[in-house]
């Protein structure tokens, strides 16, 4: 658990001290939404190269727009409504590429799904007792970002459609809370669940795998 | 009661805070009495968990170069 010195500066904290000058205050700020407005900005623009100028773009706007920014809106609902904008226009400029219309993550969200193969219970719906969930024996209470751990988790991710990806990106690796995430991507509450449970079920079905493995190599 | 497999698809209104008070008192009770499903939700936390500690990729050092370049400029110009 974090205790208070180590909790990171919040969005505003950083804001005021960008407007005083401070150039590590900036380099804190990019660093904590780069990878995420990439990303998204490819939602958008479907090409890396071209994501990468939007989101370059949008911090040069940002800098410019920052002394207008009264804090209204969280920072990152402000930050992210200026680069999907910039996106958008991108998108509908260059003919090849295709914006996203409204209601782009609802495939991701519909049709059939079982976090867990139907196979493991029985007719009734209970556990098959041979297949029942185990506790992971080799979970590291003190987990700190192995590589191999990473590995696991980002190839389940690179496997996900792309709305159940994002989704899981902001919530459970960046932490944003569910309604910033809804804004952002503009999806509803009840999607944006139904696209995190995917997305969780699949990576917890993962790490299933990679732990059940370790306890028979050890056995 | 619940039955295991419509508890894996709950886990995650559940962990939201999503369900009514009648499913979620349902929910506890099925967990508090099934070894496979406390499992299965304690797995689901420690995968959370497990993704809160990945750290995304860091900024190519071009780009980190011209955004500081663009601050010092936005600075100087203020």
């Amino acid at each position: 658990m974090e205790n208070e010195q180590d909790r990171p500066q919040t969005d505003l904290a950083l804001v005021e001290a960008i407007k005083s000058g401070d150039e590590s205050a900036f380099q804190k700020l990019v660093e904590r939404y780069y990878s995420s407005m990439v990303r998204i900005a490819a939602l958008y623009v479907r090409d890396s190269a071209v994501a990468e100028d939007v989101t370059q773009e949008t911090w040069i706007a940002v800098l410019k727009g920052l002394d207008k920014f009264e804090g209204r809106s969280s920072f990152k609902t402000w930050l992210f409504t200026i680069l999907t904008n910039r996106a958008k226009t991108r998108a509908g400029r260059e003919d090849r590429y295709v914006p996203l219309g409204p209601g782009w993550e609802t495939e991701d969200a519909t049709g059939e799904f079982d976090a867990v193969s139907a196979e493991r219970f029985v007719n009734d719906g209970d556990w098959n007792s041979a297949f029942m969930p185990r506790k992971w024996e080799e979970f590291p209470e003190d987990y700190t970002a192995s590589r191999e751990l990473r590995t696991i988790i980002e190839e389940a991710l690179a496997t996900l459609p792309a709305a159940q990806a994002e989704v899981i990106r902001l919530r459970d690796i960046q932490g944003w809370p569910s309604d910033e995430v809804c804004n952002v991507l503009a999806i509803s509450e009840t999607n944006q669940r139904v696209l995190l449970h995917r997305a969780r079920s699949k990576v917890r079905a993962a790490l299933e795998r990679y732990f059940a493995g370790e306890q028979v190599d050890r056995s | 009661m619940m039955t295991c497999k419509e508890m894996v698809e709950l886990v995650t209104l559940y962990l939201e805070g999503a369900l009514l008070p009648e499913d979620r008192a349902r929910f506890e009770l099925h967990m508090g009495l099934c070894h496979g499903c406390a499992a299965y939700i304690e797995q689901m936390r420690q995968t959370i968990y497990l993704a809160g500690r990945i750290n995304e990729e860091s900024i190519p050092d071009h780009v980190e170069i011209d955004l500081l370049n663009a601050f010092r400029e936005w600075k100087s110009q203020r």
